[in-house]
């Protein structure tokens, strides 16, 4: 059975008719073609299918879109403001914290909702944060400074909003 | 949004260097610069293999056999087919009938099984629908009827009972390899010898557990051409193998490897679902993506294999050794997979780390029921590593010498051969050891062998990581360990036969001053598109943004031939610098005769080509790039490499021969629980002989990925079966190390400019994992006196160990005996130990003009 739903990803609405079973993770990669958002177990065991739903951070792959309607949804497409990339995602690309770049949009998520509720964390409060993603390339290492650096340059120049 | 430098400008423009740049200094070699990719990585815009999607698409589903070992005596598809939305159902018969493997020596599969299947989660039908979920349904509808065989889950039963048989080829029943090679007198070693030590260590088999599950999208045209997407570490292989597969002539097959989430390894054979997706895009008429699930991922498998070792080595008072006899038996599973090199790989690496001048290798690959077993990071060498590494500390306790001096007594010497005739160029092993010791503080932290076995709490030293504890409660036990490791830098020789180039660049110059790198080489997040771009910059005097790199086509890139081996940064770096320096010459040419000099006096840097003496004069290399192609027309030029030809004249000498070795030392500190027998690392420190840091940040990744990958393989991953069956298939159940398990790891690089290298590097992306894993087991017994000669070492061992030395027993755990094994008669050939290398090898190939001035 299908059933018709609007869904706010990005800040953008999207009509969609899908099976009521579906979930927001096949939803966002086979409807609306964002698939920036992978899918690593589909069990809500890896964290690498986060996605930001009024902030927080949701397994997409546990999620189902009828539970969405009228919920702002963010995917990494929707990081970046216009061509200007995000201090995460800039600092995920200068400190090479993205190897493979699998897990990268689930962690750069799940490190931008940790920015907004503690801009100045602790090594090991971004550990904690992150404990539910899971990164077989990097050894986390150079995750942990690539946070570090966004929150460094993002206490620096406070922008509007965040 | 954060005073974040504009990813649009150039890579080098902060800090770069003045034309007056002393020689030698490199603009673009040495620097962290970002990754090529970088910025598609963390904006999601990188197309791993499932994000493709193209119109028409049907999706794949693959039936597995749900026995371990049985004969399949009828599939019948009807009700299957009859289900709407079914496009195509097929089964072995409708493939050519023929095998295949990846090694020309083991042609031992199918992509569906036709007659038997050898393990649960064999292939035995596949089917495409208008989606995945028909897909699946209709996989449910088809009926198979098998006939079950009793099954060996252990090299023991396999051993044990040469009646049933997985496979009927091979070294004796069940037995898939057997190798024997011997270098000098064993014996009369062992004889001269003050210590002799004879240890058994086991090591469970594991999984390399990429983020992204294996996918393939093929779409087989109306012309008769097939095209394959696939998240595959070797699109060359995969070409190869279709031909044979499908029988369709290769040139009508076109290879692409996409994106890759991580492989480690496990993406380096052929795949049922690669090649169902071919023949049902065939019988379909429309593309066909199979993306397999996690749970497959886990049978699919061809990782790390269980190894059983026994180990005999004699030492000198001083800590020498005089010679080493290794037996190892591999639990292959039900396939050949990359096996017959695993087996060889588990003996005829261990005599480079360090002296040993005679050496006595058996080694035996063993078929199971499970799923086969292949290449993971390190390919076989972990494990033996583990062992040597571990009786080495043992005897260092025995002899009453300190572990990490010991280590450096029995450094093997630079461009010597080994006793088994490799060729071993740098070594930087000694600094490594002399750089993980002073930055661990392991002169203050290691307390001697004699310390009193329930310590109160240790006083903690200044390095530990943050929030250090200055006293522990009396039930944890703080040690600390020292393991070292060297590992190749690519194989000598590829897996068929050939005398072609192991890797191959082209190079094309555009109007404008742009450059395009086409090479077959697969980026799979180690940076090897990467590497592509910063050697023709650096040679050139461009900016890498100005370099965009094709890879891993086989309709557009020359061969390389896969990421394995880790020697791909070596290969197809030599390949590129090659081109390069073929452009170079052929513009230097033109605008010498611009300018009015002798082309030998030109210089390329900041996007221009001059005299350095006369640097105002100097043009722009786009206006070069235009007087080049005004004198010799397209401007595209070939770069090959190949390995240099030193292979040991005997039977079996093909495996383990490099251009060159990496070296690697770690140090891990860490606490045990005597309470619940669970480690806590604190800190890594690993100094890794890289021969030169092409661009430092990326082997740093490289070398803290694979501590982290030894981390986990130590205390805790595990590929366990129950009657066949997997036991923990699922990323919560197959335990890995999330951030809260991984510690600080400390990497140091050192440096050694090795001649074969290019500008001087090796590898860094399997080596640095091999001294993690014994490093730790060293640290364990230091903590509690317990020594866990069985990988992973998980809390109940070292609780039992525990238990043991309560008991007033040796505190051992691991395996007490070794299976009834009758080896080959040894291929017997005098050890080359301590021989000079031959001046460098000649290379095919390699006639390109030397670097000149870039170097």
């Amino acid at each position: 059975m299908k059933t018709r739903l609007s869904l706010t990803v990005n800040g953008e609405t999207h009509e969609v008719l899908v099976p009521v079973h579906k979930t927001l993770l096949e939803v966002l990669r086979e409807d609306l073609g964002l698939t920036g958002t992978k899918h690593g177990c589909e069990l809500g065991e890896c964290g690498t299918c986060t996605v930001l739903v009024e902030g927080e951070p949701v397994l997409s792959c546990l999620a189902l879109p009828v539970e969405m309607e009228g919920r702002a949804i963010t995917t990494v497409e929707g990081m970046a403001e216009g061509s200007t990339l995000h201090p995460l995602q800039q600092a995920f690309a200068e400190l090479g914290a993205a190897q493979c770049g699998y897990c990268t949009p689930g962690i750069l998520l799940t490190a931008q909702r940790l920015l907004e509720d503690n801009p100045v964390p602790t090594r090991t409060e971004i550990k904690e944060a992150l404990a539910g993603n899971l990164c077989r390339c990097t050894g986390y290492t150079k995750i942990l400074d690539a946070v570090e650096l966004a929150a460094l340059r993002m206490g620096r120049q406070p922008a509007a909003g965040r | 949004m954060g005073t974040t430098p504009d990813p649009s400008r150039s890579m080098l423009s902060e800090g770069a260097k003045p034309p007056s740049m002393e020689k030698h200094e490199f603009s673009v070699i040495g620097r962290p610069l970002p990754k090529i990719d970088a910025w598609a990585k963390v904006t999601g815009e990188t197309k791993y293999a499932d994000d493709l999607f193209l119109p028409r698409m049907a999706y794949g589903k693959i039936l597995r056999s749900p026995h371990p070992h049985a004969l399949i005596r009828r599939i019948d598809t009807t009700r299957a087919r009859a289900l709407p939305g079914v496009y195509a159902v097929i089964t072995g018969w409708d493939l050519p009938r023929v095998k295949f493997g990846i090694l020309p020596v083991s042609q031992d599969e199918e992509a569906l099984c036709t007659e038997k299947v050898r393990m649960v989660g064999d292939a035995v039908a596949a089917v495409a629908a208008a989606d995945e979920e028909t897909a699946a349904r209709a996989c449910e509808l088809i009926d198979v009827e098998y006939e079950p065989l009793a099954s060996l889950m252990s090299i023991e039963e396999s051993l044990g009972h040469p009646e049933v048989r997985i496979h009927e080829y091979g070294d004796g029943p069940n037995v898939h390899k057997n190798v024997s090679l011997q270098f000098g007198d064993v014996e009369a070693a062992f004889a001269r010898a003050d210590l002799v030590r004879e240890d058994v260590f086991f090591f469970e088999g594991n999984t390399h557990l990429p983020m992204e599950q294996h996918a393939a999208v093929a779409a087989w045209g109306p012309d008769g051409k097939l095209t394959l997407w696939s998240s595959t570490q070797t699109p060359h292989y995969v070409h190869r193998l279709l031909a044979k597969i499908l029988d369709v002539p290769a040139a009508h097959i076109r290879v692409i490897a996409t994106a890759v989430g991580g492989a480690f390894g496990g993406k380096l054979d052929p795949f049922a679902h690669e090649i169902a997706a071919c023949k049902l895009s065939q019988l379909t008429g429309r593309p066909v993506k199979i993306a397999c699930t996690r749970e497959e991922v886990f049978y699919i498998h061809r990782g790390r294999h269980p190894v059983l070792m026994w180990i005999k080595t004699g030492f000198t008072q001083d800590g020498g050794i005089t010679g080493c006899h290794l037996k190892t038996w591999l639990d292959g599973g039900a396939y050949g997979s990359y096996g017959v090199a695993s087996v060889f790989y588990t003996g005829v690496i261990n005599p480079v780390t360090y002296k040993i001048p005679v050496y006595k290798f058996e080694g035996a690959r063993i078929f199971t029921n499970k799923p086969p077993c292949g290449p993971k990071r390190g390919h076989g060498t972990p494990q033996p590593r583990f062992a040597l590494e571990c009786q080495i500390d043992k005897a260092a306790e025995q002899l009453g010498l300190d572990p990490a001096e010991m280590r450096k007594r029995i450094l093997h010497e630079p461009f010597t051969k080994t006793a088994n005739h490799l060729t071993v160029t740098t070594i930087g092993l000694g600094e490594c050891i002399d750089k993980v010791v002073e930055a661990s503080g392991w002169r203050r932290k290691w307390k001697g062998w004699c310390r009193p076995p329930a310590l109160p709490a240790q006083p903690v030293l200044g390095e530990a990581s943050e929030g250090a504890v200055t006293s522990a409660p009396s039930d944890k036990k703080r040690g600390i360990g020292i393991a070292c490791s060297a590992y190749l830098t690519g194989a000598g020789t590829a897996i068929y036969w050939n005398s072609m180039p192991h890797s191959g660049v082209l190079l094309r110059a555009d109007r404008g001053g742009g450059i395009a790198v086409l090479c077959g080489a697969t980026d799979i997040g180690q940076g090897s598109d990467s590497i592509l771009a910063y050697l023709p910059a650096e040679i050139l005097g461009i900016d890498p943004k100005d370099i965009r790199v094709h890879a891993a086509d086989t309709d557009l890139t020359p061969v390389d031939l896969g990421s394995y081996s880790s020697r791909v940064t070596l290969m197809c770096g030599t390949a590129a610098i090659q081109a390069a320096e073929r452009l170079k010459g052929a513009i230097a040419e033109a605008t010498g005769r611009k300018l009015g000099v002798a082309p030998q006096r030109l210089a390329f840097r900041d996007r221009k080509v001059g005299v350095p003496d006369d640097w105002d004069k100097a043009i722009p290399f786009a206006q070069a790039v235009e007087l080049a192609e005004s004198m010799h027309g397209v401007l595209a030029f070939a770069g090959s490499y190949a390995p240099p030809k030193r292979a040991g004249k005997y039977k079996g000498g093909g495996v383990g021969p490099s251009p060159c070795y990496s070296y690697s030392a770690c140090v891990v500190d860490l606490t045990v629980d005597e309470e619940s027998g669970e480690v806590e690392l604190h800190d890594v420190w690993i100094a890794h002989d890289i021969g030169r840091a092409l661009n430092p940040l990326l082997v740093e990744g490289q070398v803290e990925g694979s501590v982290y990958m030894g981390i986990g393989e130590a205390l805790m991953e595990a590929q366990i079966f129950r009657k066949g069956l997997h036991k923990n298939p699922s990323m919560l159940e197959y335990k890995s190390p999330t951030t809260l398990e991984t510690p600080e790891i400390h990497t140091i690089l050192v440096e050694t400019d090795d001649p074969e290298g290019p500008f001087g590097a090796k590898e860094a992306g399997q080596g640095p994992l091999l001294p993690v894993i014994p490093a730790i087991a060293n640290a364990v017994y230091d903590a509690v006196g317990v020594r866990i000669d069985e990988i992973p070492i998980v809390p109940e061992k070292i609780l039992k160990g525990l238990e043991l030395r309560r008991q007033g027993k040796p505190p051992r755990v691991g395996p007490e005996r070794i299976p009834l094994f009758t080896f080959k008669e040894p291929i017997v050939v005098e050890s080359a130990f301590g021989q000079p290398a031959e001046a460098m090898a000649a290379r095919p190939f390699a006639d390109a003009p030397s670097s000149g001035d870039s170097r």
